[in-house]
């Protein structure tokens, strides 16, 4: 990592610690702003934020750990999270779940190799009623067909650009 | 439409039952609040104006009120209706809650999932504040201060189990702590604190509102009031419904349109499955207890499937903490597995189902120890069905 990098970080991160306290009880409101910002939390990072708290390193790992939406690998630009629990599942979560794969090229757990996409399965996010359901980047979708999953995948895109599914050569890499 | 009938907390008059909490004495706050009887609305069902007592009579510096939307029961929503439509009843509840029993702080625990609500619950904080609703001196009380501030979850079910919350809060793994001590005695940084359910604290509001004895008239002797059930599954008419608590699963399956079901699970992945046969049985602390997860599974549904779903939601949610739910849950899921191959036998069946029961005396939080209930009752009532697969 260039030292400018690094410099910059840890000026986010005091600025993070100027607004959220650095009692231990910040740990958390610190690590998700982080996380929201550069999508992911990397080891400088957790080291940092451990020595301004005053907490060990490890302290700061075992909960970035713990947490499905705090994430020490890359997660992508668009963090899409389709319910897999058993009212999404009985209302047709399976069918959307295969176009998603289909249509970005990876598997679930797996992010885009252009790191536009992330896919992750979650457990019953309280849409149980209109499902299948899923969350972008926060935003809820619900009763989601095969058919609409292109039209969401395309409004993200209009962000970033076209995407094109990876090829088996992208994917190997 | 997700509401489907006509829940009661529409017609509580906004800030009325505040109001009326702060023309009484502390104590008699709490004593309505018992009277009515009214138990947790999250599902565990711990009387709620005993819980209040109780913090209330600890001595602290500083006490706390915990309002638990972390939401995460596998078919529950009603939280999330709840937030939406009256979010007003639920802060109300919190404040005179920390009225009751001597606290100036409030935190409001949401779940990750829910970040979109965030937006409109600071909003109606906002408003709050604005009206001194919340903050020093609340509708002219002299001394009397309070405010509320929404701390973000991150993705962990078992955050909704009291203590693995408060642990979230202070920053750390959501892991669960022993009890005792008890959060109103030990809770956020050691002080006493309440921690209570959504509904518990807007149902607190009408009943401070209406009267002990307008929430009492309703349900059965003990399980008094109203419950609001989330309905999904194998329904036409899926959503969110007020029912008195004693209400039969026959006609709560009837009300959302699921008269051919095979069973329903009540109380999500942590609750129990019951048969069509014990159709007639009630909605009730005593009986079939739930938090408010109703999921309807239609005649051509594989049971089987079903305990495979809950298994996998808690090898995944399992905290890791404690042995019988850590190992227990991952153990039940490879029997699921074998049951599905057709290559388990009875006898293994047996060793699993005793596995399960040590599940639930041995693990150490409510997570683990609930953790193999549906597993448990899908073995019992449907063993014809899950038995000799080809």
């Amino acid at each position: 990592m260039l030292t400018t990098q690094q410099d910059r970080l840890m000026g986010e991160i005091n600025n993070l610690v100027d607004v959220h306290g650095s009692e231990r009880s910040a740990l958390i409101p610190i690590l998700q702003d982080i996380q929201k910002r550069y999508h992911t939390i990397g080891d400088f990072e957790m080291q940092v934020i451990a020595d301004r708290l005053g907490i060990h390193p490890v302290e700061v790992y075992g909960v970035v750990t713990f947490y499905s939406f705090l994430n020490e690998g890359r997660e992508g630009r668009f963090v899409i999270r389709l319910c897999r629990t058993i009212s999404c599942d009985m209302a047709g979560k399976a069918a959307v779940a295969q176009q998603l794969r289909n249509d970005l090229g990876i598997e679930f757990g797996e992010t885009t190799a252009d790191g536009r996409f992330t896919l992750e399965w979650a457990n019953c996010i309280g849409m149980c009623d209109q499902g299948p359901a899923m969350l972008v980047n926060g935003k809820v979708f619900t009763r989601v067909t095969p058919e609409m999953v292109h039209d969401i995948l395309a409004a993200c895109e209009k962000t970033f650009g076209p995407h094109t599914p990876q090829t088996e050569e992208e994917h190997a890499l | 439409m997700t509401i489907r009938n006509e829940i009661t907390l529409a017609s509580v008059v906004k800030n009325e039952g505040l109001a009326v909490a702060l023309e009484l004495k502390p104590a008699e706050v709490i004593k309505t609040v018992r009277d009515s009887g009214m138990k947790g609305r999250g599902g565990a069902g711990f009387p709620t104006g005993l819980k209040w007592e109780f913090a209330a009579r600890e001595k602290g510096e500083k006490k706390f009120v915990i309002c638990n939307a972390d939401e995460g029961e596998p078919g529950t929503f009603k939280d999330r209706v709840l937030m939406s439509e009256w979010p007003d009843l639920i802060f109300e509840g919190m404040t005179l809650a920390g009225y009751a029993i001597g606290a100036s702080e409030g935190v409001f625990y949401l779940r990750g999932e829910y970040t979109y609500l965030q937006a409109g619950l600071e909003k109606c904080l906002a408003a709050r504040r604005k009206a001194n609703l919340l903050g020093d001196n609340i509708l002219g009380k002299e001394g009397f201060s309070f405010d509320i501030h929404i701390h973000m979850g991150c993705g962990a079910y078992v955050c909704g189990e009291e203590t693995a919350l408060i642990e979230s809060l202070e920053g750390c793994r959501g892991e669960a702590r022993n009890r005792p001590p008890f959060p109103v005695n030990t809770g956020l940084n050691g002080m006493p604190t309440i921690v209570n359910n959504v509904e518990t604290f807007a149902w607190a509001t009408a009943i401070m509102a209406k009267g002990a004895d307008w929430f009492k008239a309703i349900g059965t002797d003990k399980s008094t009031g109203p419950k609001i059930l989330s309905i999904s599954g194998d329904v036409e008419r899926p959503g969110v419904y007020e029912f008195p608590m004693g209400t039969t699963i026959d006609d709560v399956i009837e009300a959302a349109g699921g008269q051919d079901a095979k069973a329903v699970v009540i109380g999500g992945a942590s609750g129990h499955c019951i048969p069509r046969t014990e159709f007639s049985r009630a909605i009730s602390y005593e009986d079939v207890a739930t938090g408010g997860s109703v999921i309807v599974f239609g005649p051509h549904r594989d049971m089987l499937d079903v305990a495979e779903n809950f298994l996998e939601f808690f090898v995944d949610e399992s905290c890791g903490q404690c042995t019988p739910c850590r190992i227990g849950n991952v153990k039940l899921l490879e029997g699921v597995r074998l049951l599905q191959l057709g290559e388990c036998s009875t006898s293994y069946l047996q060793d699993l189902c005793s596995l399960g029961e040590t599940m639930q005396c041995a693990s150490k939080c409510g997570l683990g120890q609930s953790s193999p209930n549906a597993f448990l009752s899908i073995v019992k009532h449907f063993r014809n069905e899950i038995l000799g697969r080809a």
